[in-house]
């Protein structure tokens, strides 16, 4: 018996069975497209994220107080001495290879003017942060271009932020609240949406050294150094490591580059992704019950059949043949099916969602049409054996 | 053609044997027509299943062709059933989504015959059997005659020296049970060693010889115009 013959017979004992062979099918392509899928908006999310971090620019420094084991985990461990503004002026002026330091203080407060209040997020810093997060102004000034301990109280609102506490007017030059402190507008950032995490359209920055005193913080939340080359990221994270360990007497922080922090995110998505993807996997396995449930079905109305073709000369490696070609068959062609609708499902994701370039990894399409053809092979190999094995004179008499 | 010598066939029902067959011996020559006759539950279809290499005795020794078939492994008895036997059944035993002509060009699929041949092989078949216009039919479509003349022309279609038919006639009205007939007597005639299990007297008449079976042994064996004389051992039993 020649290969196209068994698969002409395969398929002509499958088409007449269309039903119960979609449906089997059918199982298999949403398992395919499942892993296919989710890999997708799992790399999406990846590359989402990654791009976050390179829009930034990969020549940052990122100096956390407290010592980590690893720098996967971020800011984790004791804080036994305050990362001060005399640390972020130290790096600037003591580090060569540092072009600028943006020391950063965080917190929530309430902000009010006339009879409009919001909560939202304080950053308290320098203009140095302008440059070094690529930020717009939309209207007026970012802060000053002063000495970090000076402590004006001039204020620069997000776009979101200034639309809803002012309206229409414009707030440049307004007075409003923040807690207990009065602020002058001096400025109004672009619309800039999120970037890594923080929503710039709805924020509130202020000078770092007010911004402390306001917020009762005694630590920085972090020191953002900008080298002046790529290749200078590795000296000038000793260098800083060192300064700092230095000046309080012990390594009691943690120094980041920017390379650590996409890598990290990278891993933790890439797991995101297998696990994801296993998950469709497990689906696959489902279908693959499925597929030997209705080859056993088939197998068990299709006794006189194999007895039949007992009788006019089919040999068992014949038969198997003829049982696991449609079983493989099955879950081949619900393999194919699965990626076409998985990659259109892609297609359409990233149509509706331009932001997320989603995008299933190869390893993952390979893996997922691999599994179902293989599903469909092991899971057909029983009902296969079980019809190479009746007896054709039992097969043959069954009604 | 084939000798049978001491074969026996017993089956284990829950504790008990049944002896299905015992102590058979025969000898068929080539192009004989022999018709097996015997109450229901002689061993009629037993015997033919072994004659068929469908089944292996208990005991005893079956030669084919000179061949001692008791001792081949299952591939060889698979080959003797791909080139060497035909077999026709009582319910046809067509394969209902194919065509009668694929239903006829199966056993050379299996044999790995080229298309080509095969396409011209079955039109050969199909108009041996005078259904050339019923080719591209479905059995479902077929009468009752037709779909036993179609399972007639697959049974030859590998040219077979022996041709095993188990009630051939015993699903079909007499016209149509003629036609079947006569086809089979023409087969015989060209050559076919003919065995026929049959309760059908019109069948047991046309062959050369009838064997009767009664529980499992042989009680008689006369000629296919002695048949009053298994009319009265059938009707003992």
């Amino acid at each position: 018996m020649r290969g196209r013959d068994i698969l002409r017979f395969a398929a002509g004992s499958l088409r007449g069975h269309a039903l119960r062979t979609g449906l089997s099918l059918l199982g298999v392509m949403i398992g395919v497209s499942a892993v296919v899928i989710l890999t997708a908006l799992g790399e999406g999310a990846k590359r989402y994220v990654t791009d976050q971090f390179a829009g930034l620019g990969t020549n940052l420094l990122i100096v956390l107080p407290g010592k980590t084991e690893t720098s996967g985990s971020l800011g984790i461990g004791g804080v036994p001495n305050d990362l001060t503004l005399d640390d972020a002026l130290a790096i600037e002026r003591q580090i060569r290879s540092v072009r600028r330091v943006a020391p950063l203080t965080v917190g929530t407060e309430e902000l009010s003017t006339g009879d409009r209040r919001r909560q939202m997020p304080v950053f308290g810093t320098t203009r140095s942060y302008l440059e070094i997060r690529n930020l717009e102004m939309a209207r007026g000034e970012f802060l000053p271009d002063e000495e970090m301990f000076r402590g004006g109280m001039e204020l620069v609102l997000g776009s979101k932020a200034a639309h809803e506490l002012f309206g229409v007017s414009d707030p440049i030059g307004a007075i409003i609240r923040v807690g207990g402190w009065r602020f002058r507008v001096i400025g109004v950032l672009a619309e800039g949406g999120l970037s890594v995490g923080v929503n710039f359209d709805d924020i509130a920055i202020v000078p770092v050294r007010t911004g402390m005193r306001m917020l009762n913080r005694s630590s920085l939340f972090r020191v953002v150094a900008q080298v002046y080359a790529y290749s200078d990221l590795g000296i000038a994270k000793q260098a800083v490591l060192d300064l700092i360990t230095e000046r309080h007497d012990e390594e009691d922080i943690t120094v980041l580059t920017q390379d650590a922090v996409v890598s990290t995110f990278s891993q933790i998505l890439d797991t995101l992704t297998l696990v994801v993807g296993a998950i469709g996997a497990i689906s696959l396995s489902v279908a693959g019950i499925g597929i030997m449930n209705v080859m056993l079905v088939s197998v068990s109305e299709r006794t006189r059949e194999i007895g039949l073709l007992k009788a006019i000369g089919a040999s068992e490696p014949q038969i198997l043949a003829v049982f696991l070609t449609e079983a493989t068959f099955i879950s081949t062609a619900g393999g194919v099916l699965g990626l076409i609708v998985g990659w259109s499902t892609v297609a359409l994701l990233v149509r509706l969602y331009p932001a997320l370039p989603a995008s299933a990894p190869l390893w993952a399409v390979v893996a997922a049409f691999g599994l179902s053809v293989a599903v469909g092979t092991i899971f057909g190999f029983l009902p296969a054996r079980r019809a190479t094995q009746l007896d054709p004179v039992t097969a043959l008499s069954r009604r | 053609m084939i000798r049978l010598s001491g074969i026996g066939r017993t089956f284990d029902v829950g504790t008990s044997k049944v002896h299905a067959l015992v102590d058979i011996d025969e000898q068929v020559q080539s192009g004989e027509h022999i018709a097996i006759m015997g109450p229901s539950g002689s061993g009629k279809s037993t015997l033919l299943n072994i004659l068929g290499c469908l089944d292996r005795p208990s005991v005893g020794i079956y030669e084919l062709e000179g061949r001692a078939v008791v001792d081949l492994s299952m591939g060889d008895l698979t080959e003797i059933r791909r080139h060497r036997i035909g077999f026709v059944f009582q319910f046809f035993h067509l394969v209902p989504r194919l065509t009668a002509a694929e239903n006829v060009e199966l056993p050379m699929v299996f044999a790995g015959v080229p298309r080509t041949e095969r396409r011209q092989r079955v039109a050969e078949a199909i108009a041996a059997v005078e259904l050339s216009n019923r080719a591209d039919h479905r059995p479902e479509q077929l009468s009752g005659g037709e779909r036993q003349r179609i399972a007639l022309a697959r049974a030859t279609i590998m040219k077979p020296s022996i041709l095993l038919a188990d009630e051939p006639t015993g699903n079909l009205d007499s016209q149509s049970g003629n036609v079947v007939l006569d086809l089979l007597d023409r087969m015989n005639d060209g050559g076919l060693t003919l065995l026929v299990v049959t309760h059908d007297l019109r069948v047991a008449r046309r062959a050369d010889r009838i064997v009767v079976l009664v529980d499992g042994k042989i009680t008689k064996r006369v000629h296919g115009d002695q048949i009053s004389e298994v009319l009265a051992i059938l009707a003992e039993s």
